[in-house]
This record gives structure tokens, C-alpha cells and sequence, in this order.
């Protein structure tokens, strides 16, 4: 049996073990998370001030594309699938993913996509400067030259999602020890399962639309032209039938690391297990019939307008129930506060402020005034910063000691919280204030009356910054070494995870575990 | 080898499933949801899209005219981007009874050095009126060449339907005129190749 790594950099490369690939997708993301926010420093030391100062206006737009694809598709996405890889199997008892070959390619296909689309920025005429949602015709027409690598590129991530997420669903589906019945999965497993299948159902639609935009460019249709008989507004119908549920794929596997998290440090189980499921399925349900509220200014019928907005406010239903769930779990609960648990109560109040801002802009008549402001910008990154970044730093905190089989270091993991915490609401709060006097997002120049809110939004950026070093020090630290961790880590976690050694071995449960 | 205790022959079947999914959604992206499109804006008359030719029925009286009431029609032109042709409406505003046939004219003019093709892409509003305002001939169903310097007359002849909602009293059709030279190039250039192509394989 006791059969380990190979050796040397061919072991990375060739590796088919969930492990491995977990490892090398959270060490991937959290690369181009740190990328990501290099790019988000240079949009905000650009607008520490009112005027010009530090980049060209052509350059400032390249940034807050780039900054959004790579947070969303290099950072936030595979940090998921990492966690997927190493817990998944795991939370199943079963010995690995059901792939393992697929699984290693869906992995290394990945860097090479994000190169090209990081090297668009050295090409002529620079990258894509159309905002992440790279709305036709400023990604047909207007587009620099580059625009091809950028549709070659996401080509390749949604090719890489796709066979992730089929992995993931055959894992779950076929691989689980006996006994352990739907209905038992952890909620990250289920969140997991349903995030999949979303995956599978709209990556495809996304890879659709960038090969139309593909067709537009080089082959002469008019998909998106309306001298052709195309109409600009299909790329927004299409996009978004992608985009919205993909901004549901970004928050429900958070849900699952929040409601693994929770009833350990509140030491009581979760509260309403099958509500939770089924409040993920109805909530991936609505992501596919509310994606017209990011265009209510387009010009839709109002019929149109009401239908999209009273869709979207039923979402808050389901996702009311979890923030119950969640609440009610720690009502009364012998709570402590270790850095996962301070992580995940930070979720579950933050992201409540970005749902409610959520409901602002779903009011279509109030969204006339929103569209395209900071509002906007406060609302998407209250859900994705507190949503899917601090899960995953919740997720890594916890599942750290199991991975590596040392303890991180505490005083340090609440310390980089309490900067992460500070940062993010002064980099995003005042959004909301200059957001709703009709500061514009996408430029790099505002008036001066935006001057203040702005100076504190980049001070606020530049704290979370540096939070997010220190995590990468204690990261590396605590795999370097430290004080041992135990097997069950925590005080009776709950889950199968918890019963192998740590760190877990290369290879965990070759045969099946019992399950009560 | 350790025994294997999951279901794992049933792998392959869930995958190819799956695989199935991902090629349907594919295809629902680009095959499916722009004729959808174009169908829904069909119907609700939304972008102020105006129809192909209208083809009267055998009776022209059929629609007879109502003459108790009057519908204004405004005419718009608009250059997109760059175009740099004159373009605009003869008269800008006719007022006309609904089921009785009218003809207007555009004018267009390339007053640049150079033979261009345009396309004029029609929109109205209001949207509810899109599906009563029936063109028997349009310019916007052709393409436009002129050579350099030449003009010419564009014309237009419509129907307002006589079923026109009693509110709708005016009606704005717009006309934005598009450069299409280099598109039509290009359109040209593949079709040479594609005949090249196929003289090839006609050759074998």
C-alpha cells in the first residue's frame, strides 16, 4: 500500500492524485488572486485623486477588464475547484476523483490559458479594454487586435470548467462509500453538485457567445452588427443567460465551506440540513430566468421589466432561509472564535449587505439611476469579496491543519482577519455613498465632490492588500512547520474528513469507510 | 488492486450524459437563442424592428381606409459612426389616415471620393406600433451602392394598419444608415475563395 509521491517536478505534472491537483488549483488561484489585486491597486492608486496622474485612460481600462476576468475565472473559480478536489473525495469516502486522468488535464490547460490572456497586455494595441463583460460591439468592432487570444483564451478556461465539473458531479454521483445517502452529503458536496451543474449547463453558452463574437470578427456574420441584420443587445441576452447563473456558481460552494464552518465553532449541528439543499436548488433554479436585471436600461417591455424584477426578489427567499440557517445554527450555539469562524461570521453579515443591495438594484425603476454607477461596483463586491474570497480564506484556515498536519498560526489568522475586515469595508463602503450620487464606474477621472470617499476606497484597498500577504506567509509558514495538528483538528467536527490522519495521507479511503 | 466498491461502471454513461448537455447548450447558444431573439422581437414589435416586405392581400380595398382619423409620422436619419454620406428624410413629417398607401423619399448622397455600400437599418417607436406599420417597398430591404459623388432618391412606401390602437397618434421611424463597404469586401473576398475552393474540388 504505502505507495507516495513520485519525485521531482514530474510528479506535479503527471499527477492523477486529488490531492495534488487540489494543491496546484488553490496554489493556481491564489496566484492570480495576488495578479488580480495588482491590477485592483492600479485602478485604485488611479483614483486616490481626482484628474490623471498614474496610467494612460486606454491602460485603466485594460486593468478593469483584466481585473474582473482574472478574479472571476482565474481566481475565484479554480480556488472552488481546488477546495472541490481535496474535500470532496474526502467528505464521500472515496479514494479519489472518479476522472483522475481528466482531472489532471482540466488543471494544466488552465495556466497556459491564463498566460495568453495575461500576455494580451504586451501585444500592439494592448488587452481587452471592454470591462469583463466585454459587451459587443466594443469587443467586435472596437476591439484591439488581441481580442482573439482573449476568445482563445476563455475557449480553453470553460473547456477546463466543463471537464472539472463533470468530474465532480460523476464523483459525487458514483463514488460514494455505502451508506452514505444524498441526503447525507456535507452541504458542501451539494452545494458542489448543484454549482456543477450550473457549470455544465452555461459554460457552454458562454463559450457560444465568444465564438459568435469570433464568427463577427473574422468570418463576417452579424450575430452582434446591426448593419448585418444583428442587433448588439442579443450579446447582452446571451452573456448574461451565462452571467447570471455564473455569479451563482461563484457563491453556492462558499455556502457549503460557511455551513461546514459554522456548527463546528457553534458546536451544534447545522440547523435545517434539507432547507439548505433545497434552498441551493431552488436558488440555482431562479439564476436562469433573472438575467435581464443587469440590462433593465436597454429598453425592454415593461411587462419585461416587472417579470425580471419580481424574479429576482424571490431569489432573496431561498437565500433568506440560509442566512437563517446560519444564524440560527450559532443562536445559543458555545461559540468560539478561531480565524475559519471569524471568517464565516464575516460572511454571513456581509454578504447580507450585498444581498440588500441586490434588492435595491432589482427594483427596475430605481435601477435607471444604479446602472453602470459604484452602486453597482459596492453591491458585486460585497457578495464576491465577503461571499466567495472569505469563504475561501475560511476554507483554507480550516482545512490547513488536515492538509498539512500542522496548526496555522492563530494570533496571525485573526490579525490578517480584523485587516482583511477593515480594508474591505473601507474600500467598498463608501462605494455605495458615491455609487448613489451618480459616480460612474469604468473611468478613470471623477469630480472632485468624489474625492474624499475615493481616498479612503484606496487606502481601504491597498490594507486589504497587504491582509492577503500575511496570509500567504501564514500559509507557507504553517506548512513549513508548526505545532502538530491532531486528526480531528477541532473540537467534534463533523465529517469524514476528520477521521483520516493528519496531514491526510497521499491516499485516503482505498476502502470504504462505515457510515452511520 | 484493491476491490473497488463504487458503482464505477456506470461512469462512462453518466459522462457521455453529461458530454451530451455541454454540445446541446452549445448549440442552444448560437443556433437557437438568436433566431429566438429575432422571433420574440417579432412579435412584441421590441427595438422597433419593422418587418420584410408587407404583401397587401388580393382586394386592395380589403383594408379600406379609415379616414376618421389621422396618424402622424415622423421621418429620422441618422449617420452610424463614421459614415460619412448626407442622408435624410425628403419631408419630415406626414400626416396620413390609417389603410391609405403613401410613398416618401430619402436622399442620399456620397460625397466622398470614394464607390461605397451602405445599409440603412430601420427602428420605430412606438414599439407597439412596430407591427402596424406595414412597408410595401423599403430601401432598407437592399443594400445601397453608390459611386463616388452620385446621389440618389430612396424610397419608401408604407401602410399604417387600420387595427392601430386608438392611443398611437404618432409614429417615429428611424433610419440609421451603416458603412458596409468593407463588410461586403470581405463577403466578396470569401466567396471567391469558396468558388476557388470549389473548383478544386469540382477539378478532382
Amino acid at each position: 500500500m504505502a505507495h507516495g509521491p513520485a519525485k521531482g517536478f514530474t510528479r506535479w505534472l503527471y499527477t492523477t492524485n486529488h490531492k495534488d491537483i487540489g494543491s496546484m488549483y488553490l496554489w493556481f488561484s491564489f496566484a492570480m488572486f495576488l495578479l488580480g489585486g495588482v491590477f485592483a491597486l492600479v485602478i485604485r492608486a488611479e483614483l486616490f485623486e481626482p484628474g490623471l496622474q498614474i496610467v494612460e485612460p486606454g491602460f485603466f481600462n485594460q486593468m478593469t477588464t483584466m481585473h474582473g476576468l482574472v478574479m472571476v475565472f482565474g481566481a475565484v473559480m479554480p480556488a472552488f475547484v481546488g477546495l472541490a478536489n481535496w474535500m470532496i473525495p474526502m467528505m464521500v469516502g472515496a479514494p479519489d476523483m472518479a476522472l483522475p486522468r481528466m482531472n489532471n488535464w482540466s488543471f494544466w490547460i488552465l495556466p497556459f490559458a491564463f498566460a495568453m490572456m495575461v500576455a494580451t497586455l504586451f501585444m500592439e494595441g494592448g488587452g481587452p479594454n471592454f470591462g469583463w463583460t466585454f459587451y459587443a460591439p466594443l469587443s467586435t468592432t472596437y476591439a484591439p487586435p488581441s481580442v482573439t487570444f482573449f476568445i482563445f483564451a476563455v475557449h480553453i478556461m470553460g473547456a477546463s470548467s466543463i471537464m472539472g465539473s463533470i468530474n465532480i458531479i460523476a464523483t459525487i454521483l458514483n463514488m460514494r462509500a455505502p451508506g452514505m445517502t444524498l441526503m447525507k452529503m456535507p452541504l458542501f458536496v451539494w452545494t458542489w453538485l448543484i454549482t456543477a451543474y450550473l457549470l455544465i449547463a452555461v459554460m457552454p453558452v458562454l463559450a457560444g457567445v465568444v465564438t459568435m463574437m469570433l464568427m463577427d470578427i473574422h468570418f463576417g456574420t452579424s450575430f452582434f452588427d446591426a448593419a448585418g441584420g444583428g442587433d448588439p443587445v442579443l450579446f447582452q441576452h446571451v452573456f448574461w443567460f451565462f452571467g447570471h447563473p455564473e455569479v451563482y456558481i461563484m457563491i453556492l460552494p462558499a455556502f457549503g465551506i460557511v455551513s461546514a464552518i459554522i456548527p463546528t465553532f457553534a458546536r451544534k449541528p447545522l440547523f435545517g440540513y434539507s432547507s439548505m439543499v433545497y434552498a441551493t436548488a431552488s436558488i440555482a433554479f431562479l439564476s436562469f430566468i433573472v438575467w435581464a436585471h443587469h440590462m433593465f436600461t436597454v429598453g425592454m417591455p415593461i411587462a419585461g421589466e416587472l417579470f425580471f424584477m419580481y424574479a429576482t426578489m424571490l431569489i432573496a427567499v431561498p437565500t433568506g432561509v440560509k442566512v437563517f440557517n446560519w444564524v440560527t445554527t450559532m443562536f445559543r450555539g458555545a461559540m468560539t472564535f478561531e480565524t475559519p469562524m471569524l471568517f464565516s461570521i464575516a460572511f454571513v453579515i456581509l454578504f447580507t449587505i450585498g444581498g440588500f443591495s441586490g434588492l435595491m438594484l432589482a427594483i427596475a425603476p430605481a435601477d435607471f439611476q444604479y446602472h453602470d454607477t459604484y452602486f453597482v461596483v459596492a453591491h458585486f463586491h460585497y457578495v464576491l469579496v465577503p461571499g466567495a474570497i472569505f469563504s475561501i480564506t475560511a476554507g483554507v484556515y480550516y482545512w490547513l491543519p488536515k492538509w498539512c498536519g500542522n496548526m496555522y498560526n492563530e494570533t496571525m489568522g485573526k490579525t490578517q482577519f480584523w485587516m482583511a475586515f477593515i480594508g474591505l469595508n473601507l474600500t467598498f463602503f463608501p462605494m455605495h455613498f458615491v455609487g448613489l450620487a451618480g459616480m460612474q464606474r469604468r473611468v478613470p477621472d471623477y469630480n472632485q465632490f468624489f474625492a474624499d470617499f475615493n481616498m479612503i476606497s484606496s487606502c481601504g484597498a491597498f490594507l486589504f492588500g497587504a491582509a492577503q500577504i500575511m496570509l500567504l506567509y501564514n500559509v507557507i509558514s504553517t506548512i513549513r512547520g508548526g505545532k502538530k495538528a491532531t486528526d480531528e483538528v477541532w473540537e467534534n467536527p463533523e465529517g469524514l474528513e476528520w477521521t483520516v490522519a493528519s496531514p491526510a495521507p497521499y491516499h485516503t479511503f482505498s476502502t470504504p469507510p462505515a457510515v452511520k | 488492486m484493491t476491490k473497488r466498491f463504487w458503482q464505477d461502471n456506470s461512469t462512462p454513461l453518466l459522462c457521455v450524459k453529461l458530454g451530451a448537455i455541454v454540445v446541446m447548450m452549445f448549440a442552444f447558444a448560437i443556433f437557437i437563442m438568436p433566431p429566438l431573439y429575432d422571433l420574440f422581437c417579432d412579435i412584441t414589435g421590441l427595438n422597433g424592428k419593422t418587418g420584410g416586405p408587407f404583401v397587401t392581400g388580393n382586394a386592395e380595398n380589403e383594408l379600406g381606409v379609415d379616414t376618421s382619423r389621422t396618424v402622424k409620422v415622423q421621418f429620422l436619419a441618422t449617420n452610424n459612426e463614421n459614415m460619412p454620406w448626407e442622408f435624410r428624410p425628403q419631408i419630415k413629417t406626414i400626416t396620413v389616415h390609417p389603410g391609405e398607401p403613401t410613398v416618401v423619399n430619402y436622399l442620399a448622397v456620397n460625397n466622398t471620393r470614394f464607390d461605397m455600400v451602405a445599409q440603412a437599418v430601420p427602428s420605430l417607436v412606438p414599439f407597439k406600433a412596430a407591427n402596424y406599420f406595414h412597408k410595401t417597398e423599403c430601401f432598407c430591404f437592399n443594400q445601397q451602392p453608390l459611386a463616388a459623388g452620385e446621389s440618389a432618391e430612396l424610397g419608401l412606401s408604407f401602410i399604417v394598419d387600420v387595427d392601430i390602437p386608438k392611443n398611437i397618434n404618432t409614429i417615429t421611424l428611424s433610419y440609421t444608415l451603416f458603412d458596409i463597404t468593407e463588410s461586403q469586401k470581405k463577403k466578396t473576398t470569401l466567396n471567391v475563395i469558396n468558388s476557388h475552393q470549389q473548383l478544386a474540388v469540382n477539378q478532382l
